[in-house]
């Protein structure tokens, strides 16, 4: 068969196609969307009818997927790094039920945080889970790892995590397939019981899981993707996990590597062909792309060897991507730099699109908020965050999704009064909802704009859930309809919309302000797309 | 062989178009290709660029070591000056002359010229006013695509072939005047290349 040109998310998606795919459950977040994405584009898909809409949040979508294994048949979950902890808490049950069906669990971790609030790396979680983690080192292992991840998952019964980073997910290569296989069928676990975690069922699934781990380091010790290179110079040995391996790699085009490395892909670790390099090197450099895990772990707490090197001892950077140059130095190898960055060159921070609706919402907010002061305001994760910078200085928070609601109902608590949030449509229905309804029945004083473009617009515009239901999802949970109002961000109706923002953030209650109009790019891709449908 | 190239842009600006269709190419012609693409937050018309990597045998890393890439593309004055450290000695820049202002502090763009042209191996175009002469302001990347095809180690029939493909969906008329635009900017650059 031919090469494909994929993204690594592309080569997951069209590996989870081809290993009989069921459905694919997902909240978008850099670097994992394409994921879905591509397969929502694709035919096979299509023709599959494989089940490809996306969830509210990652809660939801992990939940669905494991209702879909109960059912024997093959899912996918897709999520950010910062998802798994919405989804941590049916993600750690998961590890005590198993699986039936196999059950994927794609995470995308973003060290040097490119797009996100942390780096927070996901094997701690699979460790923490006790479940089989595939860091895949490039496309075409992200495609075979995928693959293979199903079968594993189907063959000892647990979910199994895929761990990608932003430089795989968004990184293009020629892939290889595999045969096409067909769906499962519908088939029940054999212990009608096994999803029942009662403490009495829960122990002895426990137990199970515990029972499991010989094997699953057993895997690993076998596993080809866990892979020892021999090297003539001893002095140094290798460990490089996922990506990190073509870091090292690439400092040795067309020579020969002299040191022995181990490449480690599959977790739990392989801790035989660890001690095989342990004992035949002189001194070990771990490179890792995330949190030095692996590294923390050969140290221990009362390492005496000296021998290992890594992020913890400073050869290596203890935060942020990697790159050839970071694991050339660690390797005490030259870089030939080019010129240097001229001083005129000044950053150019991302910002909202010209026509932004955020941007006439902002302005009427900030008219109001003046004469109260700064750090007000409480806001949220979305292309609105982009409204902490100049020239808007309007906001004072984001930490997670949803927060800005129950955040600015702590606030007002305090005696922080007035007290707002700023919080987008798809954040709001991903983890709002809840959020308001807590202030509304604790009928702490807060108003809350809801900041609706009709879409999720930070992630490159996919469907919003509540689309034209706010007010109405307000109304249900409990703000006065009085209080809910619903205005226009748009220039011509900037004094009206100062009125009523001042008059609601007035108000010794819980107040909503929907303020709708659609993200103009998805509006110019809708015209697009309808001037060629016209055509 | 092995041909290293940066493209450096604004979000939105289209360089992942140069790339798809660099990229289109090189797989027809057998080659090995690593592509680094910027998607997420700066997109939103912060800087962006991407790593493009060709070579006839296997890729290793993802990105571009410092030093090592032939090529620098950019659709954007400014943006072209960013990555200058991963210039190779006897690299070229390629860059579009018209800048992209969205910052106060945007500098002036003589002194962002004159760095331009303290690259030993450059060519400053002026794509946006080509592309608009040509009737299509909106393939400004394939006029500095065609400003670049000279240096990029794939034959232009080829990379004609590949603008085809990827436009034909849209109709002749674009994809005739995608290739007019790319043909002009290789044009210029075959007259224009300064090589001190
Ligand atoms: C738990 C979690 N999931 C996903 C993301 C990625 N993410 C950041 S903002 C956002 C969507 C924002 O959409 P919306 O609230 O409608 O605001 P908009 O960008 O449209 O202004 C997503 C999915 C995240 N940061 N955290
Ligand atoms: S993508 Fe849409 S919501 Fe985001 S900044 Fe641009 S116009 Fe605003």
């Amino acid at each position: 068969m031919s090469k494909l040109l994929l993204l690594g998310d592309e080569a997951i998606a069209q590996a989870a196609l081809d290993a009989g795919l069921s459905g694919i459950y997902a909240y978008p977040g850099t670097p994992s969307t394409e994921i879905m994405e591509y397969i929502q584009r694709s035919k096979q898909a299509a023709e599959g009818n494989v089940h490809r809409i996306w969830s509210t949040n990652e809660k939801t979508a992990l939940e669905t997927a494991i209702g879909m294994s109960y059912a024997g048949k093959r899912s996918i979950v897709c999520m950010k790094h910062v998802g798994l902890n919405v989804a941590a808490d049916p993600f750690m049950n998961l590890s005590i039920t198993g699986t039936n069906g196999g059950l994927v669990i794609l995470i995308a971790d973003d060290p040097s945080m490119h797009s996100s609030q942390n780096e927070q790396d996901s094997r701690f979680f699979a460790k923490f889970a006790m479940i089989p983690c595939f860091e895949p080192s490039n496309q075409q292992e992200a495609y075979d790892m995928t693959y293979k991840a199903f079968d594993f998952s189907e063959k000892h019964r647990v979910p199994v995590m895929l761990r990608v980073t932003t430089r795989l997910a968004h990184s293009r290569a020629g892939v290889t397939r595999k045969e096409v296989r067909s769906q499962n069928e519908i088939s029940l676990h054999p212990n009608p019981k096994q999803f029942i975690l009662l403490p009495g069922n829960a122990r002895v699934f426990y137990k199970e899981a515990l029972a499991k781990q010989p094997k699953l380091n057993e895997e690993s010790e076998n596993s080809s993707f866990n892979q020892y290179f021999d090297g003539k110079d001893k002095s140094l040995g290798i460990i490089a996990s996922g990506i990190a391996l073509n870091y090292v790699k690439e400092n040795f085009v067309n020579k020969e590597i002299p040191y022995p490395i181990l490449k480690i892909t599959q977790y739990p670790l392989p801790v035989k062909k660890i001690e095989k390099l342990f004992n035949d090197c002189e001194k070990i450099l771990v490179v890792e792309e995330g949190y030095p895990i692996i590294e923390e772990q050969l140290k221990g707490l009362l390492d005496k060897s000296g021998k290992i090197k890594g992020r913890l001892d400073g050869t290596l950077p203890r935060d942020g991507e990697l790159n050839p140059n970071i694991v050339a130095k660690a390797l005490d190898m030259p870089i030939k730099e080019g010129p240097a960055v001229p001083s005129l060159v000044v950053p150019r921070p991302p910002a909202l699109c010209k026509g932004c609706p955020h941007i006439d919402s902002y302005l009427a907010l900030n008219e109001v908020m003046e004469s109260y002061g700064k750090g007000r305001v409480f806001s949220d994760i979305g292309c609105y965050t982009l409204g902490a910078l100049p020239p808007y200085h309007a906001i004072y928070s984001t930490v997670d999704m949803g927060a800005s609601i129950t955040m600015a109902k702590g606030a007002a608590i305090a005696g922080l009064v007035p007290a707002v949030a700023v919080i987008g449509d798809s954040t709001f229905t991903h983890s709002g909802m809840t959020s308001l309804l807590d202030a509304v029945y604790s009928k702490t004083p807060i108003t809350v704009l809801i900041l609706d473009n009709d879409t999720t617009g930070m992630t490159g515009g996919q469907d919003s859930h509540a689309f034209g239901r706010l007010a109405s999802i307000c109304k249900g949970l409990g703000v006065e309809e009085e209080h809910i109002r619903q205005l226009k961000p748009l220039r011509n109706f900037h004094e009206e919309n100062v009125k009523v923002i001042r008059e609601e953030v007035e108000y010794q209650g819980v107040s909503v302000i929907i303020l709708e109009r659609e993200c103009i790019q998805t509006l110019s891709r809708r015209m697009r797309k309808l001037k060629t449908k016209t055509k | 062989m092995k041909i290293d190239i940066i493209l450096a842009g604004v979000g939105g600006q289209g360089i992942l178009s140069i790339a798809a269709i660099i990229g289109t190419a090189a797989v027809k012609k057998g080659l090995y290709l690593k592509q680094a693409e910027v998607h997420g937050m700066s997109q939103r018309g912060g800087d962006v660029q991407s790593h493009f990597r060709l070579a006839d045998y296997e890729i290793a890393s993802d990105l571009i070591p410092r030093g090592k890439a032939d090529l620098i593309i950019s659709v954007e004055p400014l943006e072209s000056l960013r990555y200058l450290p991963w210039l190779a000695p006897d690299g070229w820049l390629i860059t579009n002359s018209e800048p992209f202002i969205n910052i106060n502090n945007y500098p002036k763009k003589e002194d962002i010229e004159s760095e331009i042209k303290k690259i030993p191996n450059h060519i400053m175009i002026n794509a946006d006013e080509i592309a608009k002469e040509l009737g299509m302001e909106r393939a400004a990347n394939m006029v500095i695509l065609g400003a670049a095809s000279p240096f990029i180690a794939i034959e232009f029939d080829a990379l004609l072939d590949a603008i085809r493909e990827t436009f034909a969906s849209k109709g002749e008329d674009v994809v005739n005047l995608n290739i007019a635009c790319i043909k002009a900017g290789r044009e210029f650059a075959l007259k224009n290349k300064i090589n001190n």
